[in-house]
């Protein structure tokens, strides 16, 4: 038989409590336990990075991580992201920049940026190049993406964001 | 930075009958030509997005597939009574119980002469073909419980012979289908008359031999799809991924014995398609047979592994190409002898033989040479069907094209462009009848070519070339120009039999505040189809752009039409509403002429009002015709009825393709002891008529090149020879990530097609048809000092060193 754990994690800034499952996964507790369908699944191999979530501060797939293995921890998904405006400028930037199509990889691609943004504020457009190479955008072929977060940074960078 | 093409540039010529009238307002001004970012990007960058994946519906049962571990096996036994009594498990069915329900179909269309499959069922039954082919489904109240009882299924299976070599089953000693005879799914050649004596008369023959590894689209969200069976009404309701609604409302009708309207398809946030969602999939119609079986929503969503081993897959083509020319380089003569290999069935309802058939229509597309012979064979084997996936055909015919443009001109001592330039079809010669039978409405090939030219500052680049060569550094420029297939008429399709719309509609309401809701049969898949109709719908009715809401992707509410494939969305479903804006404009001028007892003559919808045409006063909001209009019409003359909605529908008659062209540029750098290739960067040049916005159609253009280029460098699906799948994961099939792409620079030439109004051609599949080409022109530019040449897709380092006979 299955084995449950109680779990209480911090998402978005709200704890919540749960039996969950020893095997379910993050993304999937995320997506199926609290409808927050914003991370995605496509590769389920730590490879694509459409999962991409934060776990006290830093980013990983939420695919390679447990729902137990949160138990205590924060986590901060695109949807937390979004509400509390901390990328508005990003997603404005890719808005305007047309930085997405499908937008399937977008709320992976955001949190990946953003991290970029806030620990790397010198980062190169090579630099940024390397930084997103774990996140698999199909559609656009990464040009506007990394034109935007170059944008974001150039912008930060003068308003004293960064 | 990219050129942008100044709106005037832009407006669409009038067709020759409405040159007398005054310029419609739609010509000149409003948003076409417009970089409008879309508004509905916002969901998807807030994660408030739907994909079918996100659905949940009351009672929902998830659905997962049993699948043959061989590529070709008789099955023995198969027993679902262990799984049947798993935790949570609700039903198990085989492809016997799910055939009760669902019929099943026949690949062909009767345009491709001789073109054969035998029927195939949603879940195979006795045998299976390839790999990963569905024998049984088990249905759970988890998608995990379900995932749980696959190992309780008991199956014995008498394993066949696999073919899985092209030669192999076009030699036929092995029939994978003996009922058909041999392993031919279809066949076609051509030759013009004199295409022997201008071989015979020729200065110079060149022939080379192309390989074209499988690949497949990979669309980040795996195929979906949720069937809603209501048993009170004998209806369906479908969420799915797909790019093709009102087919798949047809196809479920049919095949599931229950009447068309009563099937609704919706589409919502889709994925990424790019051909891998306009196919019937034998899964997908298990899991609407098994909601009408157990009456409840059913779900089914591939997870990475099943879209590698049953998305369609694409190319795997083997093409010898021979080029006659005169010694001072005029191309006489193509010949072009192509085998490719589809899998086990052609796939439905579009068939498997397209392909292959856009290859003979297309190679040498360019070019002005008369003669031409072509031979085809599309044969079966034992891996995983092949199909329509992005560009559909045109990579393979390019890169074979140009390849072989290329061996011609260095053999003749010619420099690439200067050989393309003495042999495209001059700009003046349209419409042009091509020898393989396809017409040109009007391209512009030689203007391409000089823009991309003094784009890329081609003559900088042949002296840097030269420069670093005599350092050792092996830089290659590689060109490949290319005619597309857009706007496609009902010669695609519809005249083989198959019930897929060429058309498409729009049904345009103004709404009582004065905003304009536009409903569109064309779908949305990330491509900006709602944006950009937003865009052609106010230009259209003469509001602000942030007045129009688009609604695409559900059959129970739009005008019916043929969805997203073959660059067909702008061209054919943006004409449809246009037209349909311009209808519910002329509409709302009746209304506002009988309130303002004005000549309607005199009355222009301008900035969200009714105004002076003259003087541009503004006369009456559109708010307030719409309060007129829905609540106070009492108040209008008696005889007058407001219709504050028009539909209009559009197809493309007079040619049966509109053909865009263009012409793209690589510049690579070969390291010589590993074999890998840096992409340093990437040009291209096209014309798809009137671009409705730059931005959207710039990024089209680069995500289709970047696709290009990963089936150039990266991607394959590599089978063993006993048909099993080696490379079933994103860690080991290789998609192009950040740091594998150059910088792209885009332009564009504008020659508007006089089929529409709107002047729109087609955009989606051009990056992906010209990169490969370009690419490989590019490798083999660098490696020609070392005698050193490539010409099988993918170029990886083992390939390139093998070339260099470094291993």
């Amino acid at each position: 038989m299955e084995e449950f754990f109680e779990t209480t994690i911090t998402v978005n800034g709200t704890p919540v409590t749960r039996r969950v499952a020893a095997r379910t996964h993050l993304v999937d507790f995320l997506r199926e336990e609290l409808g927050l369908t914003g991370s995605h699944t496509a590769c389920e191999h730590g490879v694509c990075g459409a999962c991409t979530l934060r776990v006290d501060g830093q980013i990983l797939r939420g695919c390679l991580m447990l729902a137990v293995q949160a138990n205590g921890r924060k986590v901060d998904t695109i949807e937390g992201l979004s509400d509390a405006g901390e990328i508005r400028d990003l997603q404005a930037a890719f808005h305007e920049r047309n930085a997405l199509q499908c937008g399937f990889c977008t709320p992976g691609v955001l949190m990946t940026a953003q991290e970029l943004l806030r620990d790397r504020p010198e980062a190169t457009r090579d630099e940024i190049r390397e930084f997103m190479s774990g996140n698999l955008c199909r559609c656009t072929g990464y040009q506007a993406i990394i034109d935007s977060i170059e944008a974001v940074l150039i912008a930060r960078r003068r308003t004293g964001r960064l | 930075m990219n050129e942008r093409v100044a709106p005037e540039r832009l407006a669409p010529e009038p067709r020759a009958e409405e040159r007398k009238a005054p310029p419609a307002q739609t010509a000149a001004t409003g948003y076409i030509g417009a970089s409008v970012p879309r508004a509905n990007a916002k969901r998807l960058l807030e994660g408030r997005g739907c994909y079918v994946d996100d659905l949940k519906l009351p009672r929902l049962a998830h659905v997962v597939f049993f699948r043959s571990p061989h590529a070709h096996a008789r099955i023995r036994k198969l027993d679902l009574s262990r799984a049947r009594t798993q935790p949570g498990v609700l039903a198990a069915f085989d492809g016997r119980a799910i055939a009760e329900y669902c019929s099943p179909w026949v690949g062909v269309l009767g345009h491709l002469k001789g073109i054969k499959s035998p029927p195939q069922h949603a879940v195979a039954i006795e045998r299976a073909c390839s790999q990963g082919e569905a024998v049984a489904a088990i249905v759970a109240e988890t998608r995990a419980q379900a995932e749980d009882a696959l190992q309780h299924v008991e199956a014995e299976w008498e394993e066949l012979p696999a073919v899985t070599g092209m030669e192999e089953a076009l030699a036929g000693r092995t029939v994978i289908h003996p009922e058909l005879g041999d392993n031919i799914c279809f066949r076609r050649e051509l030759a013009t008359e004199g295409v022997e004596q201008a071989f015979a008369a020729a200065d110079l023959v060149v022939e080379e031999t192309f390989g074209f590894g499988r690949h497949t689209g990979v669309t980040l969200e795996g195929r979906s799809i949720l069937a809603d069976y209501n048993a009170a009404e004998h209806s369906l309701t479908v969420y799915q991924a797909t790019q093709a609604p009102h087919m798949m409302q047809d196809i479920f009708s049919r095949h599931l014995g229950i009447p068309e309207a009563n099937v609704r398809v919706i589409c919502k946030d889709v994925g990424g398609s790019f051909g891998i969602k306009v196919h019937v999939y034998p899964d997908e119609m298990a899991t609407a047979a098994i909601s009408v079986m157990l009456r409840r929503p059913v779900k089914f969503a591939a997870d990475r592994l099943e879209s590698f081993l049953t998305d369609i897959h694409a190319r795997e083509h083997k093409a010898k190409v021979r080029l006659a020319c005169t010694r001072d380089g005029r191309i006489l003569a193509f010949d072009l002898d192509d085998l490719t290999a589809i899998g086990p069935y052609s796939v439905y309802p579009r068939t498997s033989g397209i392909e292959g058939n856009q290859v003979v229509n297309l190679t040498g597309g360019p070019y002005r040479h008369q003669e031409y012979r072509a031979r085809l064979n599309v044969v079966f084997t034992n891996k995983n069907v092949t199909c329509q996936y992005r560009a559909v055909g045109h990579p393979v015919a390019v890169a074979l094209t140009e390849g072989i443009v290329d061996v011609a001109a260095a053999k003749l001592g010619l420099d690439p462009a200067e050989f393309r330039r003495r042999n495209l079809i001059p700009d003046d010669a349209y419409p042009y009848t091509f020898p393989s039978g396809i017409k040109f409405e009007k391209l512009s090939h030689h203007q391409c070519l000089d823009k991309l030219l003094a784009l890329m500052d081609y003559a900088g680049l042949r002296a840097e070339q030269a420069q670093l060569r005599t350092r050792g550094v092996y830089r290659g420029i590689g060109l490949a120009a290319m005619i597309e297939v857009t706007n496609p008429s009902p010669a695609f399709y519809g005249v083989g039999g198959a019930r897929i719309s060429a058309q498409d509609g729009a049904t345009v309401r103004l709404e009582p505040s004065g905003m304009v809701t536009c409903l569109s049969s064309v779908t949305e898949q990330g491509q900006g189809t709602d944006g950009i109709f937003a865009q052609i719908c106010a230009t259209a009715v003469g509001v602000s752009v942030d007045q129009v809401r688009v609604i695409t992707g559900d059959t129970g509410v739009t005008p019916y039409g043929g969805g997203t494939w073959a660059s067909r969305g702008a061209g054919i479903g943006g004409e449809a509403v246009l037209q349909a804006g311009k209808a519910l404009k002329s509409n709302i001028l009746d209304l506002a002429a009988a309130v303002l007892g004005a000549d309607k003559a005199t009355l222009e919808v301008r900035d969200n009002a009714v105004c002076d045409k003259a003087t541009g006063e503004s006369k009456l909001p559109l708010a307030e015709v719409g309060r007129i209009g829905y609540f106070r019409p009492d108040t209008l003359p008696l005889k007058f009825q407001a219709e504050l909605s028009a539909t209009r529908h559009y197809t493309p008659r007079e040619y049966a393709f509109t053909f865009t062209n263009g012409i793209q540029a690589s510049l690579v750098e070969v390291d010589t002891d590993t074999g890998f290739v840096r992409l340093l960067k990437h040009w291209c040049v096209e014309d798809c008529g009137t671009v409705i916005n730059p931005l959207l159609v710039d990024e089209q253009i680069r995500g289709g090149i970047v696709q290009g280029i990963g089936a150039a460098m990266l991607e394959e699906c590599l089978y063993s020879a006993e048909g099993q799948l080696l490379n079933g994961s994103l860690a080991d099939y290789l998609v192009p990530m950040t740091g594998d792409v150059p910088d792209i620079e885009v332009a564009h030439v504008c020659t508007p097609t006089r089929q529409s109004e709107l002047g729109a051609k087609g955009v989606g599949e051009a990056g992906t048809a010209g990169a490969p080409g370009a690419v490989m022109n590019a490798i083999n530019d660098a490696l020609a000092p070392l005698g050193a040449r490539v010409t099988d897709q993918p170029f990886t380092p083992e390939r390139i060193l093998k070339a260099l006979k470094k291993v």
